[in-house]
């Protein structure tokens, strides 16, 4: 017998009984909370930080002004060009020496101060990873309550890789002491701005 | 024969460090005392506990269903599915997938499976050689020890130890124990190591049936760099991970990091679905005694484990003793319950290595009967004949007083006189493990029965 057709027979003359039935998941009251605040306040707990921009233009000053030393921006998003666009990287060990790293996220999670990328955004994955710093362009109106409300708006399978991040790369091994950029990026910027019109 | 791990020696030996045991008896606790803020922030927490109970339960009892559903899914998206019975069919499995693509080296994030199975030294016999990505697990590899804690492997260090191991291996300033210091000399480290890995392993928190994907939570990102920058990724998932619905990801995820260390979310939730563009994804199903336990009525739950570490931090021995007093892969009350699964001759002491106060069943987000499962353990080791001389002693003699009123009666009595009339030596001596440490209450004038008797008896 295959491994395969072992571990399935052990599993089902081993099956607990009674069965019990799977449970609806029921949808749970709200806080009065406006979302925005909640969100943002949530992300600076994880370690990130949040700015309102008024345009395309804002935000690449915001991006010149937060990291003035760097060399590279890799983007993926339209608002923020950078030097380097990220459909124009093959493999991504090209990524190794990006500064910076720009992408849009559809969706922001207020309770978690998440925000979610798919390969859709990244096109490489490992840009948000790779990059020593992370800036995350988010519509405002894009913030969602919970992971459940999450999890009801997003198609798991449709992209190969899909992560909700929390502010930035983060350890407490040693001794508890909370480091930022402990292998990803240092630092998860948020800046809020609706897609341009078009 | 195995030699049965002594947890008492290990953590005896762990306590006689007063800056070790302090330290990790204030940082465990802060995480449990983390959690609850975390908890009484989420007015729903209770149902949320009782939801993922159920729907953990609901996938054991249909595994068999909902693995093949996994399967179809995951192979529909194009990841390989391949399957192993034990420790030794996973490493096989592994190895041949890492030998067919001429891997020599790769990123290796946390994993309890790949603990489990012996992986690591498995792969490294064979030329392969394996970079832990977790700060602590990378720790806990450089200093050849197995991690200590589920989530943060290398708690039971103090940050001296840390610097010298790093000055030993990285090369870094022997005198400089900042951690932050510590963690830049490992990112710089790492990074070179990651670049060049030809592979990337995870584990797995979580396997979707209905998608067919998986979710592993860091707080590093190091499973996503593994899993992103080289071309092929290998994921070891124990069977038991399955659940059945993208839907159920919001009941566990809200659970996940707040039991854990109290944080909303872990930093990253990263959910993998098929291979990306030019790369290749295997996952490795692995039973390794998950299936005889899912048939034990008294064991089963345990499966339910989602491996946050609450009960190890609520727990007065692990946070005294440390998890390496367990001398297992899985410490703390869940590791009570799970080593003796794997072994009840090497793990026979571990069912006593518990107060019994039940501190870990009340905080489990699976609401796993853990306290009740130690308790069963005990019956299962006494049964096998396994208890050691001085319990089995000890407790008949227990047992034959309790049994006799009025020898209890007889006990009490002469035990209080005892107390006040004995000098100190015969109290507190190595024959008394509990004096060590402890001093014992001042003893009352009389006994409550007999009290009771003078007082209420004729009123």
């Amino acid at each position: 017998m295959s491994p395969r057709d072992a571990i399935l027979a052990a599993v089902r003359s081993n099956l607990p009984r009674p069965a019990v039935p799977l449970p609806a998941i029921p949808g749970f009251p709200e806080n009065d909370e406006p979302l925005l605040p909640s969100f943002r306040r949530q992300l600076e707990a994880m370690g990130g930080r949040s700015f309102e921009v008024a345009d395309g233009e804002a935000a690449r000053a915001k991006v010149a002004e937060l990291f003035p030393a760097a060399k590279v921006v890799c983007s993926a998003a339209t608002e923020v060009p950078g030097a380097r666009r990220v459909e124009d990287v093959g493999d991504p060990h090209e990524l190794d020496d990006v500064d910076v790293g720009v992408v849009r996220s559809p969706l922001g999670v207020a309770e978690a101060g998440a925000v979610w990328l798919t390969l859709g955004e990244l096109v490489v994955s490992a840009l948000g990873v790779l990059s020593q710093h992370l800036v995350v362009l988010l519509d405002p109106a894009s913030v969602v309550a919970t992971m459940h409300d999450a999890y009801g708006r997003i198609d798991l399978a449709a992209s190969p890789y899909g992560v909700f991040m929390a502010g930035p790369s983060a350890t407490g091994d040693i001794e508890g002491v909370i480091i930022h950029g402990a292998q990803g990026a240092r630092s998860l910027t948020v800046l809020l701005l609706a897609p341009a019109l078009g | 024969m195995t030699r049965p791990v002594d947890a008492e020696g290990l953590a005896a030996r762990f306590i006689a460090d007063e800056a070790h045991e302090s330290t990790h008896d204030r940082l465990v606790w802060g995480m449990r005392h983390n959690r609850d803020m975390a908890v009484a922030g989420v007015p729903e927490w209770e149902e949320l506990r009782e939801l993922a109970s159920r729907i953990k339960e609901h996938t054991l009892a249909h595994l068999d269903r909902y693995l093949e559903e996994f399967e179809a899914n995951a192979t529909k998206l194009g990841t390989h599915v391949h399957w192993a019975r034990d420790s030794e069919e996973h490493n096989a499995v592994v190895y041949e997938i890492l030998h067919a693509h001429g891997v020599k080296s790769l990123t290796k994030s946390k994993s309890m499976l790949q603990e489990e199975c012996g992986m690591t030294p498995y792969l490294q016999k064979r030329g392969i050689e394996v970079t832990e990505s977790d700060l602590g697990e990378r720790i806990q590899q450089l200093d050849g020890e197995p991690p200590s804690h589920i989530v943060v492997p290398a708690i039971h260090k103090l940050r001296s130890d840390v610097a010298a191991l790093f000055a030993r291996d990285l090369g870094t300033d022997p005198t400089n124990a900042d951690p932050h210091y510590l963690a830049e000399a490992m990112r710089q480290d790492a990074r070179p190591r990651f670049m060049a890995a030809d592979a990337g392993m995870t584990g797995a928190n979580f396997a979707v049936a209905e998608t067919g994907g998986f979710v592993v939570c860091t707080n590093e990102g190091n499973a996503d760099i593994g899993a992103s920058v080289p071309p092929l990724h290998i994921a070891s998932i124990g069977i038991e991970k399955l659940i059945p619905r993208a839907r159920d990801l919001g009941v566990f995820i809200r659970m996940l990091s707040r039991s854990a260390l109290g944080s909303a979310i872990t930093q990253f939730t990263s959910h993998f679905h098929g291979p990306r563009r030019d790369g290749e994804l295997h996952v490795v199903l692995v039973d390794n005694t998950r299936s005889d336990r899912l048939g034990s009525p008294d064991f089963w739950h345990g499966l339910k484990c989602i491996r946050c570490g609450a009960c190890m931090n609520t727990c007065p021995v692990y946070r005294r003793g440390s998890g390496l007093s367990y001398g297992a892969t899985y410490s703390g009350p869940i590791g009570v319950i799970l080593d003796p699964g794997f072994d009840i001759r090497k793990y026979r002491e571990l069912p006593f290595h518990s107060s019994l106060c039940g501190s870990c069943t009340e905080v489990c987000p699976v609401k796993i009967d853990i306290s009740d499962q130690i308790y069963k353990w005990r019956r299962v080791v006494a049964a096998k004949g396994l208890l050691t001389l001085t319990k089995r002693v000890g407790m008949r003699a227990l047992g034959t007083t309790f049994a006799h009123p009025a020898l209890f009666h007889a006990a009490e009595s002469v035990g209080e006189s005892a107390m006040v009339h004995l000098p100190r030596f015969l109290l507190y001596n190595s024959l008394n493990p509990w004096g060590k440490h402890r001093e014992l209450p001042a003893a009352p004038k009389q006994t409550f029965r007999q009290w009771y008797i003078e007082n209420r008896r004729n009123p």
